[in-house]
């Protein structure tokens, strides 16, 4: 009945961490101050350096081996008391490279203006680097706590040596040793080459810091560390990377997905100013995965040549099959395999039943258009073949992935893993794009074709034309309602092109149903969710949210729907749907759910949180208030990547086109690590969606993608977006992630305050197709 | 050869004239802090100063500003320290970082132009300025709050 290698495919990218990133308890962290491979890492051999070991099968190979050993995450500080931490995950906008080193320095009692963020090269010796799924935070939480702890410990240790005391009288506080009943302290520069030799305490042992002595953790006027960077224009992306003798790219790929150059003509693009050569890149086979798609690249001394170069090729393609696509009528294939379901993922009671038995059925059909990330900066990346291996310096969310990417296109085997080195850069907007380094291998394969240094760039036309979309869907809802208006039944049935056949060609039913549409938090008595099996055209990825994007708006959509159908109001009936305070059992419905790779019990569903980011946002918003005339105001509520967020929209009708008047979201995180970073995804969440709900439409003809740059794939502007606000739930629960779980319930909010306003119902997006954008 | 005055100084360029400013701002002075986003003039990424005026570097040939005052993010300030550059700062608008330049150069020829902008001033000048990562509300407060940073210092 399951397409059992498309799902498992499909959910690859949320479960990765599972195998590569163990428990903080697995984590082994050690003082390797005196080790040699300190060496070139421009680290002062009297500094203190903690490694912390984040792969557990590394650490049990080389444990009984200290030679062997290689830290992962270093915590180094130097003889001037400079702290370094280094950064392993990405930084795309999310913040990380200020909430995970402050993880860090906030138990270490450091002086955040003498840290120093370094950024990670990609290595497996790190556990997983994948800057996807919202978990870097619930990741790396505990450890990085721990790292710093251990550090602030052996400072303490040196400080008592040195001033011949017991260590609980000594108290690190903000880069220094302080005596208890004296004025005496010592600065960390002060301690650094006695602690450097003090052996590492035992994790159990450890005091973490309670919530009142936090420092940085929970307070809202930290600087980005890249802050001053980014103002001056000195930050380095992966489109600014320079490198001696440096070759600019750009590819003319295959306009259709699998096809290939029949011919081709090059001689007037030869001719171009700065134009240097060309070369043709091998023709892609299925599955996509994340290889080359092909074509051919004009090799320049600038961009301006490249690109004009690339204008006077003359190419007669061979489309292959993929070229029978057309994205519109697809539509009616999308519908008919809705009546004929391949996969059911859920199942409770017998929905059927209560269909038949019920006072009212209420249904309802939606459709999502496709997407692209379309990040302001485009993919791009920097090759150098080196004697041994390559080079590489790129804006990518995987840099791992990455590597064995490029190992792949290059034929490096796996031993010499280490002659491939990813340089991560700053990247200009990931939402999913960058963790699929098709353009990484395009730079390697030509830097070895050409043995000149090359920075392959995608202009925007390439990275809107030539991406991993976000499927168009078709969802079928249906409810049933009682008596008193009580909902009996809920079905929702979705279908569309599976991430999985990215993977393997023959994947076919719609995948990620653990994306909002089985993992729905309603206490309803008959429960059938189920899937749709289709063919897939072109590579389908994942955009941030995934499909809970659609999912949230049809399910989030048909709640307000069945509100209205039951003469409630939309909040308190949202409550009532999902009743008592509980832990959902899944389990119970036959429903293996994946929870985005974390164990239930201890990131459970809790009803009782969903419930409270409503209240929350209900009050805050004064939801209920009298509005002026043709005002509406639309709540949803959604759980996504284990944290909770409900929304509310208020829009007013201006000449027939929707004005927002104002946004309010709850967000509940757990503990709030970094509440100003929270707020900045809380907002741009909102606006990411105001965009896909009014414009977001990938279209393709004959398998070619309709549009091509921001005229024909707009986005939300400025004089669009009202101010947003944002309340977080004071919490004390493990921390979750925030740069998706915004996403989700914004369309449908909108959509709903819509249907307050006007009476009328938008089940499809993007809403410009009504006029009313 | 042509010969344009960027952030004060004057530089050669041995370029097609026809070659975008922004191409040869990056690729040739190797000022890479104003940014590609669309090549169509269509997201501001690019945005320059010429003479003063917020100008898309992307659709502009060079040949077009010889003889012009060109200013780049690089340029805006000797040490960082604009009234606008402050304010960013001051409300952490960047997210991932990309856009900024493009929008801080819209935001100061505004502030030059009209030194307190209503927030309609504000939209109507920034639309066309697009950040993908959302950062609109934090613009806007941050252009209010360095109109008052740059009152302030007079």
């Amino acid at each position: 009945m399951i397409n059992n290698i498309g799902e498992d495919l499909d959910k690859d990218w949320l479960i990765d961490e599972q195998l590569n990133d163990p428990t903080a308890n697995e984590t082994v962290i050690k003082n390797v101050s005196r080790r040699h491979f300190l060496k070139g890492l421009g680290i002062a051999s009297s500094s203190m350096v903690l490694g912390i070991q984040l792969s557990p099968a590394l650490a049990a190979a080389e444990n009984n081996n200290e030679d062997l050993f290689s830290p992962d995450v270093f915590v180094s500080i130097a003889t001037d008391g400079q702290v370094t931490i280094i950064c392993h995950r990405s930084e795309m906008g999310q913040g990380i490279r200020s909430t995970l080193p402050l993880l860090v320095a906030d138990e270490l009692e450091a002086d955040w203006k003498r840290v120093t963020v370094e950024q990670a090269i990609g290595d497996q010796k790190y556990g997983s680097q994948n800057t996807d799924g919202s978990r870097s935070v619930r990741k790396n939480y505990q450890k990085l706590k721990e790292a710093g702890a251990i550090a602030r410990t052996m400072l303490q240790q040196a400080a008592a040596k040195t001033w011949k005391v017991k260590p609980s009288v000594v108290t690190i506080k903000n880069h220094a040793a302080r005596l208890k009943d004296s004025t005496q302290s010592l600065d960390f520069s002060e301690l650094v080459s006695i602690a450097a030799t003090m052996p590492v305490p035992e994790r159990s042992s450890l005091k973490l810091k309670t919530e009142k002595e936090q420092r940085y953790i929970g307070k809202d006027n930290i600087p980005l560390v890249d802050g001053k960077a980014f103002v001056t224009g000195r930050a380095t992306f992966g489109f600014d990377v320079d490198i001696d003798d440096m070759k600019v790219a750009v590819i003319a790929r295959p306009p259709v997905v699998f096809g290939k150059v029949k011919s081709f003509d090059a001689r007037e693009t030869l001719e171009v100013p700065g134009v240097i050569k060309i070369v043709e890149l091998p023709a892609i086979t299925p599955p996509a995965v994340f290889k080359m798609l092909g074509g051919i690249a004009v090799i320049a001394d600038n961009t301006y040549a490249a690109i004009k170069g690339r204008e006077k090729l003359k190419i007669e393609w061979d489309h292959g099959k993929n070229a029978s696509y057309d994205s519109k009528a697809h539509e009616q294939v999308f519908k008919q395999a809705l009546e004929k379901p391949s996969t059911v993922v859920r199942k409770r009671g017998d929905f059927n039943q209560a269909k038949t038995s019920a006072n009212k059925v209420v249904e309802a059909d939606y459709y999502v258009g496709g997407l692209i990330h379309a990040p302001m900066e485009p993919p791009a990346a920097t090759a150098r073949m080196t004697d041994d291996g390559v080079e590489v310096w790129t804006c990518t969310q995987t840099p791992q992935t990455a590597q064995n990417n490029v190992m792949g296109v290059l034929q490096i085997p796996k031993e010499k893993a280490a002659s491939v080195e990813i340089n991560v850069t700053l990247l200009g907007g990931g939402f999913g794009r960058k963790s699929k380094p098709d353009y990484v291998a395009e730079a390697a394969y030509l830097a070895n074709q050409t043995k000149m240094p090359i920075k392959v760039l995608w202009t925007r036309e390439d990275e809107v034309q030539h991406g991993y979309y976000h499927s168009p869907s078709y969802q079928k809802l249906a409810g049933t309602l009682d008596n008193n208006g009580k909902v009996t039944g809920w079905y929702h049935g979705m279908v569309n092109h599976p991430i999985g056949a990215t993977f393997n060609p023959a994947a076919k039913t719609a995948g990620s149903a653990d994306l909002g549409q089985g993992d729905m938090m309603y206490d309803v008595p008959n429960i059938l969710v189920d899937l749709g099996d289709t063919d897939t055209f072109l590579r389908i990825g994942w955009v941030r949210s995934v499909t809970n994007i659609n999912n949230a708006f049809a399910a989030s959509s048909f709640v307000d729907e069945l509100a209205h159908a039951a003469g409630k109001d939309p909040k308190d009936f949202l409550l009532s749907l999902i009743g008592k305070d509980q832990h959902v059992n899944f389990a119970k419905d036959s429903y293996k759910y994946g929870n985005y790779g974390e164990p239930l019990d201890k990131y459970p569903a809790d009803t009782a949180r969903l419930k409270r980011v409503i209240e929350l946002v209900a009050e805050k918003s004064n939801w209920g208030k009298q509005l002026p005339k043709g005002h509406g105001m639309g709540i949803a509520a959604h759980r996504s990547f284990c944290s909770y967020v409900a929304t509310v929209v208020e829009v007013s009708m201006d000449n027939g086109r929707v004005k927002l008047e104002a946004i309010h979201s709850a967000v509940d995180v757990g503990r709030a690590l970094n509440p100003d970073r929270i707020r900045s995804q809380m907002e741009g969440s909102a606006i990411f969606s105001a965009s896909l709900a009014f414009y977001g439409d990938i279209t393709a003809k004959n398998g070619v993608v309709e549009q091509s740059n921001f005229h024909d794939y707009q986005m939300a502007r400025m004089n669009q977006i009202p101010d947003i606000h944002t309340y977080i739930v004071e919490s004390d629960e493990l921390p979750t992630g925030i740069g998706e779980p915004g996403v989700p319930p914004f369309s449908p909010a909108l959509c709903n305050a819509i249907f307050a306003a006007t009476g009328e119902r938008y089940r499809r997006l993007p809403l410009q197709q009504f006029g009313i954008v | 050869m042509i010969e344009l005055t960027i952030n004060g100084t004057k530089q050669k360029f041995d370029v097609d004239p026809e070659m975008p400013l922004l191409w040869a701002l990056r690729d040739i002075a190797k000022l890479t802090g104003s940014k590609y986003g669309c090549g169509k003039g269509l997201c501001g990424a690019c945005t320059v100063h010429i003479d003063g005026q917020a100008v898309r570097s992307c659709i502009m040939p060079i040949s077009a500003v010889v003889d012009k005052q060109v200013t780049t993010i690089e340029g805006l300030s000797e040490q960082g320290d604009h009234p606008v550059q402050q304010a960013w700062q001051d409300l952490n608008v960047p997210q991932c970082g990309y856009c900024q330049p493009g929008q801080i150069m819209s935001a100061s020829a505004l502030l030059a132009q009209n030194a307190a902008p209503t927030d309609e001033d504000i939209n109507n000048a920034m639309s066309g300025n697009i950040c993908r990562c959302g950062t609109y509300p934090r613009i806007r407060a941050a252009i209010h709050k360095a109109a008052k940073l740059a009152r302030e210092v007079k």
